[in-house]
């Protein structure tokens, strides 16, 4: 039971952390239709500015956790949306009204740009760093296991609920939010009632990448390392969360993430470790087959 | 006259140059941006194992210089060439085009025979004909599924890996034949020594494991479509990476299997000694004979996918994949039954993936999962969207180019896929429906009209 237990915790950290990237997956494929699957690589750049930016303030002498893990995150969210930006205006935008596939296509030759381009800019090793959050608590010992709660975990999830009541407000409430869900509807009405649909469909972009450096960093914090090739699963992962929780559904992309993470840790922790990956695109299979609408999303209408 | 007309001229130009200035201008801060963290530090392990960095302001001022200056030059270039517009050739030069266009192929066929003969004494060259023609192959292959059937897979290279672990395998430990006895379990497994035709009898058997496997895939995705069907097959080709990695008692793991049989001429090994090729036909034994028979093996079995391909058109199944491509309700409408014509598709593309596999096993004599990644599958894609999906020549002239391409960049190892990924984002921009954009249809209706690919659907499938 105490095993259970530890396997919980561990399971929805990870989770908030898929479904940070699995919430771009789903705005974007939303509003244009399209998976962005460059969108992992944007992860990934996200821990690697997340990375730099802390190496450079702890060699500037800075020892203050919260101030050093603030600027971090302020820093990575904004230099990584610029990533989101420009991957959009470069790659995407002129594209919009091309045939099916060509977005598809050059998403996946981006994602090569992004991946190498770290490697080539920052190496191919894995780049540890030493825990910044230490110490932690112990919720129940029986004895022989103790469930243990660490400080780090309590801040990824705390960061992942403040971010995410943020990002809903911003959603619902706000200009930008309404916009946002009118693009998605129907880009054409959208644009003849005044909404800026380009502007928009960047916005779009642009918060996803921002969230997404959020997850980079907390994953950077929560193992402690990043490196090059780490985009690609984790990309994969968060698209099957975001698929699991009904493409194009803001609250499924986190419940999404939340099941996977579970999942996979579950898995990794009761059958084996080599084949969690297996795992998770097996489950991708099965729910795509038998409910391609995943658990929050609306059924799609097929036109002719 | 002249006086009003240059004052207009210059109001035109001054926001012009205004205009340009603030672009490369913004160009060049959004670049400092993106690479002032990425270029502009270098992290390193430092002597006590610690991450330290390094700073590389340099690198960074070069890269934002050719940034603003690149967007300044572009601005300038898209302004005085002005967009380009259908250019009219005249019809004597429209005629020649075309009927160099129709002299290609068979040309380019008569050179592909001729190779060996030409480059005999150019190990290099060879070898790298060899492979520019395996991916021709693969590309013919997944031409089938992608350009014909409309099925956009990104896990081809399952298919690729699956014969060439079955191949493998097999050769090593024989054919299994099962046999019936009277006690438990009652059946027992012979294993079938191969020898020196090991390739022959393996190679179409390799095909149909992989065929087998195309189906395996193609049941569960029948109802999928499009940017679905295109992540569930790519799932699917990491997964089968996966297990080869994992199940380490089977496959080797990550070291791979090596020692694997080379490939015999009917039955004669191509080696030196008594029995040899060389010695059999009475000329001296030279390590190229192989290169060459290599050579000639990959080009007939390339030229029977392309020929398979061609003959599959006229047939209904054929046709029925065209029109599923182009609509999937419709063909259903027609009574076309879109599970056969579906599962077909995968079956003969992941068979011709197989033989590709089986002959990579046996070229290589080595084969480990790194050669089986998604990076494969999406390099085999590219040459069939450049190509201009359905195009057999333009798949080939894809593969040529895609294959040199890769070739001239050796030297710069680790910037290839840096490359390759921005090739493939601007050649989508540049031009979405690949290099040869139009094919003629296999059917038509009192006239043949080439039809432009601009009016294909693709992917919808």
């Amino acid at each position: 039971m105490d095993y259970f237990a530890q396997q919980l915790i561990n399971g929805l950290v990870l989770g908030s952390i898929y479904g940070l990237i699995a919430i771009g997956y789903t705005m974007v494929y939303g509003i244009v239709g399209m998976i962005n699957f460059a969108h992992g690589d944007i992860f990934m750049i996200g821990g690697f500015i997340a990375l730099i930016t802390f190496l450079i303030l702890v060699s500037m002498g800075l020892s203050a956790v919260p101030l050093i893990l603030l600027i971090v995150l302020l820093v990575s969210m904004a230099v990584t949306a610029v990533y989101g930006w420009v991957v959009e205006r470069v790659a995407y935008r002129p594209l919009r009204h091309s045939f099916r596939l060509a977005p598809l296509l050059s998403a996946i030759g981006m994602s090569f740009v992004l991946s190498n381009f770290s490697q080539v800019t920052q190496g191919a090793q894995v780049k540890p760093i030493p825990p910044l959050i230490t110490g932690g608590h112990t919720l129940h010992d029986s004895g022989n296991f103790a469930v243990q709660l660490s400080n780090i975990q309590i801040v990824v999830v705390v960061t992942t609920i403040v971010l995410l009541a943020i990002f809903s407000y911003m959603v619902s409430r706000t200009r930008f939010g309404r916009d946002m869900r009118a693009c998605e509807q129907d880009q054409t009405m959208a644009a003849l009632l005044g909404v800026d649909v380009d502007r928009t469909i960047s916005m779009t972009f642009v918060i996803g990448a921002a969230l997404a450096a959020v997850a980079g960093m907390m994953y950077l914090l929560y193992y402690g390392l990043v490196d090059f090739f780490m985009g690609f699963v984790a990309g994969i992962k968060a698209f099957t969360a975001a698929v699991l929780g009904g493409i194009g559904s803001l609250p499924g992309a986190m419940l999404g993430g939340l099941a996977i993470g579970l999942i996979e840790t579950f898995w990794s922790a009761y059958f084996s470790v080599e084949y969690k990956d297996v795992a998770a695109f097996s489950i991708l299979i099965v729910v795509l087959i038998f409910m391609p609408t995943g658990l929050l999303g609306r059924p799609e209408v097929e036109k002719v | 006259m002249a006086a009003p007309a240059s004052t207009q001229h210059t109001v035109a130009r001054d926001p012009a140059i205004v205009f340009i200035l603030k672009k490369s201008v913004i160009s060049a801060f959004v670049a400092l941006i993106l690479f002032s963290l990425m270029v502009g530090v270098r992290t390193f392990p430092g002597e006590t194992g610690q991450l330290t960095y390094t700073t590389r302001f340099g690198e960074l001022a070069s890269i934002v210089a050719i940034v603003f200056g690149g967007s300044i030059v572009l601005e300038l270039l898209r302004r005085w060439i002005g967009p380009v517009g259908g250019i009219e050739l005249p019809a004597t030069v429209r005629h020649v085009v075309s009927t160099l266009g129709r002299l290609l192929a068979p040309a380019l066929l008569i050179f592909a025979l001729l190779v060996p003969v030409i480059f005999y004494n150019q190990r290099y060259l060879l070898d790298l004909s060899i492979l520019v023609l395996t991916y021709v192959m693969l590309g013919w292959g997944l031409n089938i599924v992608v350009g014909l059937a409309g099925l956009l897979d990104l896990g081809y290279v399952a298919f690729y890996a699956v014969g060439a672990y079955s191949y493998a395998l097999l050769a090593q430990s024989g054919l299994p034949l099962p046999y019936f006895i009277s006690t438990y379990p009652f059946v027992a497994v012979d294993f079938l020594q191969l020898g020196a035709w090991a390739f022959w009898v393996l190679l179409p058997i390799s095909g149909l494991l992989a065929a087998c496997w195309g189906v395996m895939l193609g049941f569960p995705v029948l109802r999928l479509r499009g940017d679905y069907l295109a992540i569930v097959t790519l799932a699917f080709g990491e997964i089968i990476r996966l297990v080869i990695i994992n199940w380490q008692d089977l496959t080797g793991g990550p070291n791979g299997i090596s020692g694997i049989p080379r490939p015999t001429f009917f039955g004669i090994p191509l080696t030196p000694g008594e029995n040899g090729f060389a010695a059999l036909i009475g000329v001296p034994f030279s390590p190229t004979h192989r290169l060459v028979f290599l050579f000639y093996l990959i080009l007939a079995l390339a030229l029977l996918t392309n020929w398979v391909t061609i003959r599959l058109r006229r047939l209904p199944i054929g046709r029925a994949w065209e029109a599923m491509r182009e609509d999937e309700v419709a063909c259903r409408a027609l009574g076309i039954n879109i599970t056969t014509t579906k599962l077909s598709a995968f079956a003969i593309g992941a068979m011709f993936g197989g033989f590709a596999g089986a002959f990579f096993a046996t070229r290589q004599g080595f084969i480990s999962p790194e050669s089986f990644t998604f990076q494969e599958s999406a390099l085999v894609l590219a040459i069939v969207v450049l190509g201009g999906m359905g195009s057999q020549l333009g798949v080939a002239l894809a593969a040529i180019a895609m294959i040199g391409g890769f070739e001239l960049f050796r030297g710069l190892d680790q910037f290839r896929m840096l490359v390759f990924g921005g090739v493939m984002v601007l050649l989508m921009i540049w031009r979405p429906r690949g290099l040869i954009g139009h094919r003629s249809p296999t059917v038509f209706l009192e006239h043949n009209r080439a039809i432009s690919s601009d009016v294909v659907k693709e992917g919808q499938g």
